[in-house]
């Protein structure tokens, strides 16, 4: 089963200038959303393969999404996270099936590399609720300055039989960074954590 | 001086109805600056519209590359403003000329007056766009509007401004009035 996709939004914002300081260059965030039809909204289904098939399709999609909206090299994505709202008819196992089994490898080839894993968060959720989708740094879990996170919100979405997927991708730390630990040049990449 | 941009693409397939060859798409741009005005009562605040003019240039030109299509393409647009508490409704108004203008200039002289909203607000708020076409302002299919708003914005002493554009009509539109193939994009209106 392939996703049935009602809408698609992208979302890219630039910080230049925090609490008097210019970030030069600004630090930048990018959001993909899919909104997309339940298939299992409205009754109990216990296999949900189909929903983690879509989540494997939506991984690179989205990912694709933010990297081209960002305007980089795949190479150059520095964190990166993943969430998922479902609408009413549906129920938190839907988020589950769709963000945690098969959306990651995809997305990790749409970002090069990622040896950390994908933060994640899930919900229920409607129309014009807000989803805040972690951040944390692709190679190394621990790089302190790029734990982070960004918000969406779709008026419109997710209407009762849908779920709203989002990745979001990043070329960068949090502006101002200076609560110490690892550092993205320390990062060795190999574990997934440092 | 601007704090932050952020740029927002919706790409539409459907809304219950049939799918779309070619899916709408609907952009905002946001830039969150400072205030000049904040804090205190200033009668001469028309200086800092001058300032606004490159910003609105280069906001509309933003856009329209996340829109990723030529600016013949642009059928509907629309601008707002949202004032920090520090400031007053009035200095949203100062959008209205360059944002407009700077839009119009860059998708090559557009017709009809830009729709336009605008209010104080604090960080979180949000607000809703109006679109309209860009040549004849009664044409119905494409009357919209683009909500936008960023959790950490504007802050008191910020306010943030916003030019939107659309490629088509509402996805699904069947309610009737000027259609857009009967334009005669003169007077702006029809």
């Amino acid at each position: 089963m392939s996703a049935e996709i009602r809408k698609i939004a992208t979302w890219v914002e630039e910080t230049h200038r925090e609490i008097g300081q210019q970030i030069s260059p600004p630090t930048r965030k990018a959001v993909a959303v899919a909104v997309i039809k339940n298939p299992f909204a409205g009754s109990y289904t216990e296999d949900l393969t189909p929903l983690m098939d879509i989540g494997a399709e939506l991984g690179g999609l989205l990912g694709d999404k933010c990297v081209a909206a960002l305007g980089i090299t795949p190479a150059q994505a520095e964190s990166y996270g993943k969430a998922a709202m479902v609408g009413e008819g549906g129920e938190l196992e839907h988020a589950a099936a769709i963000l945690h089994p098969k959306l990651g490898a995809p997305l990790r080839v749409a970002v090069e590399k990622g040896a950390a894993l994908v933060p994640s968060s899930k919900k229920m959720g409607g129309p014009g609720q807000v989803l805040d989708v972690p951040l944390g740094h692709k190679d190394a879990a621990y790089v302190r300055s790029h734990f982070d996170g960004i918000e969406v919100r779709l008026n419109d979405a997710p209407r009762a039989g849908e779920i709203l997927v989002a990745v979001a991708v990043t070329d960068s730390g949090r502006p101002l960074p200076r609560v110490g630990g690892l550092t993205h040049a320390e990062a060795e990449g190999k574990d997934g954590l440092r | 001086m601007t704090r932050k941009i952020v740029t927002s693409v919706e790409e539409i397939f459907h809304e219950g109805g049939p799918r779309a060859n070619t899916p709408l798409k609907r952009g905002s741009v946001m830039a969150v600056i400072q205030n000049p005005y904040a804090g205190s009562y200033i009668e001469d605040i028309q200086p800092f519209m001058e300032d606004l003019k490159p910003l609105g240039v280069a906001m509309a030109q933003k856009l329209l590359a996340a829109l990723g299509v030529e600016a013949a393409q642009i059928e509907g647009y629309g601008k707002g403003s949202i004032v920090g508490t520090g400031g007053e409704l009035e200095h949203g108004a100062l959008w209205h000329a360059p944002g407009g203008y700077a839009m119009r200039d860059v998708l090559g002289g557009s017709k009809a007056i830009v729709p336009s909203t605008k209010k104080v607000g604090a960080a979180g708020v949000r607000l809703d766009v109006p679109v309209t076409h860009v040549d004849a302002s009664y044409v119905r299919s494409h009357f919209d509007s683009i909500e936008v708003g960023l959790n950490d914005s504007p802050r008191a002493d910020e306010m943030a401004v916003i030019l939107v554009m659309t490629t088509g009509a509402r996805i699904h539109n069947r309610a009737g009035g000027l259609d857009a193939k009967e334009i005669e994009g003169k007077d702006g209106l029809r």
